[in-house]
């Protein structure tokens, strides 16, 4: 059976398709070529573009923080940001953390304080943390708690997440229970 | 998302330009909310026109001793420029209330102002909302209204703007430059965004063929006598049932001057001149307080779900009142409420 076109589906027969857009993007340090249709957000583009599947797809309406990649050295939610508008940025995933074989020090802490449970939220709370830290404007947990609200753990590791950063950050885990006296 | 092409604007000109050619083009320049409404088929535009690459990003002192501030400046940027923690920290402390620090790295200022309501019925396109599609009724008078407008509704629209920074800037009496194919013009805050009336679909007095290019603060910050009271359902990270900015210029426990906004509760960042102009050369105490959120909220209606906003409101001004007379404002990041 002959499918309908996508036009008639969408009803968008009055917009013609578009040409492709060529982007260049230096993902992890490295130069990566691509040549995408304009609606592919950055996160498309790391996942089914180029291969970096370590940063996941949440709720892609930047609520759940999943996708948090660093781009120019600052988080971003990277669903909500196409990738021709960061042609040639630096874009930092969790696969470009690691040096080596050497994981970075917010990757052993999360293993450490046992900070995830299904792992899903995992590589974009670590980027997220990681532009935390670069931002240089924390002191407390309390604040930490504040600044990664944009992370949503469904399993509820956010004690152990607390920890795993306060410890990257302060040397240890000031406070492992979470609790604040609220 | 639909099919869309994909421009870059050169400089202002260029922009103005190019959003003129196309009236079913859009500006894009964070993206946090126009690409999810594109997501959720409520934008469809034909044109995205980038403008990320213009030079509206700088923070410059004016003539008159206040702060220009360029439309493209992050959200997460200006909430620490040292003029804005120093000068306006209402204005640091409403947008660090707001969002999360990831989006806060996107947005930019003029796309603040800019953003749509955050209505279920809005964002669902296969229920009826007159400022989604004119004419076609309002699902959220008697549906879902939790959080929805009290004051300034119409019988079209009770959807509320969803902005924290917009409420302090209302407060702060900014101006709103922008630029169109006449040349450029300054906009006050209180006159850029609309109530409903029967014309929801428009938000703003933006004209099609505008950008905005610059937020002008002027010099009086209220830094010494401020707060932002954010009351949600959570913590963080999440849209304000209620949030009141306050600014008062205190002398000898006499209120000089007062500024009094309130989100969550209106189309548009809430003020109310007549309650600044009842705490003015009066004494800063509870009584005068209690006068000035009874003016603010004596218009004051709920649609069943969201009645609470009322009496909710009430006791926010007042405490915000108090906590900006005592010198002693909110935190953004211990959100005990003193």
């Amino acid at each position: 059976m002959a499918r309908p076109s996508s036009a008639a589906r969408t009803g968008l027969e009055k917009i013609p398709t578009p040409a492709k857009v060529t982007v260049t993007l230096h993902v992890n340090g490295v130069e990566r070529k691509l040549t995408i249709a304009p609606w592919t957000t950055l996160l498309d583009a790391l996942r089914l573009y180029l291969d970096l599947t370590g940063t996941k797809k949440g709720c892609d309406h930047g609520q759940c923080g999943a996708c948090t990649v660093l781009v120019d050295g600052r988080r971003i939610n990277s669903c909500l940001t196409l990738a021709v508008m960061k042609d040639g940025a630096q874009v930092t995933t969790i696969e470009g953390l690691a040096q080596g074989n050497a994981l970075h020090p917010l990757q052993q802490a999360f293993i450490e304080h046992d900070a995830f449970q299904c792992g899903y939220c995992t590589p974009g709370q670590i980027c997220s943390a990681a532009g935390l830290i670069a931002e240089g404007r924390v002191q407390t947990a309390d604040e930490i708690r504040e600044l990664m609200s944009g992370n949503i753990c469904r399993c509820g590791a956010y004690p152990n997440i607390v920890a795993a950063i306060e410890a990257v950050m302060f040397g240890k885990a000031t406070d492992r229970s979470g609790a604040t006296g609220r | 998302m639909n099919n869309f092409e994909y421009t870059r604007a050169s400089d202002v000109a260029d922009a103005v330009r190019r959003i003129a050619s196309d009236p079913a083009a859009k500006f894009v320049a964070g993206g946090t909310n126009l690409i999810d409404l594109m997501k959720e088929n409520v934008a469809r535009p034909s044109r995205l026109i980038d403008i990320t690459h213009l030079p509206l990003d700088q923070i410059d002192e004016t003539q008159d001793g206040g702060l220009r501030i360029g439309a493209l400046v992050p959200n997460s940027d200006l909430a620490q420029h040292p003029q804005i923690e120093a000068r306006y920290p209402l204005l640091g402390s409403a947008i660090l209330a707001g969002a999360s620090p990831q989006l806060r790295n996107m947005a930019s200022t003029g796309g603040n102002l800019l953003q749509r309501t955050r209505c279920l019925y809005f964002y669902d396109t296969t229920t009826p909302c007159n400022k989604r599609e004119p004419g076609s009724g309002c699902s959220a008078i008697g549906g879902i209204n939790r959080m929805h407008a009290i004051l300034g509704t119409s019988e079209h629209c009770i959807a509320t703007h969803p902005s924290d920074m917009c409420v302090a800037l209302a407060a702060l009496e900014a101006r709103v430059l922008a630029t169109g194919r006449s040349g450029e013009r300054s906009i006050a805050f209180a006159e850029f965004h609309r109530l409903p009336g029967d014309t929801p679909q428009l938000d703003s007095n933006l004209r099609a063929d505008e950008i905005i290019t610059a937020i002008e603060l002027p010099p009086e910050g209220f830094a010494k006598n401020y707060t932002y009271l954010k009351i949600r359902d959570r913590l963080s990270y999440a849209f304000a049932l209620v949030s009141i900015a306050v600014g008062l210029d205190i002398e000898g426990g006499t209120i000089k001057e007062a500024r009094l906004a309130l989100g969550g509760v209106a189309h548009k960042p809430w003020r109310n001149r007549e309650a600044e102009a009842r705490l003015e050369g009066a004494p800063a105490t509870r009584e005068n307080f209690v006068r000035a959120a009874e003016t603010v909220l004596r218009e004051a209606r709920g649609f069943g779900h969201n009645d609470f906003k009322i009496e909710l409101a009430r006791r926010g001004i007042l405490r915000a009142l108090a906590q900006a007379a005592r010198g002693t404002p909110q935190s953004q990041a211990d959100k005990r409420i003193r």
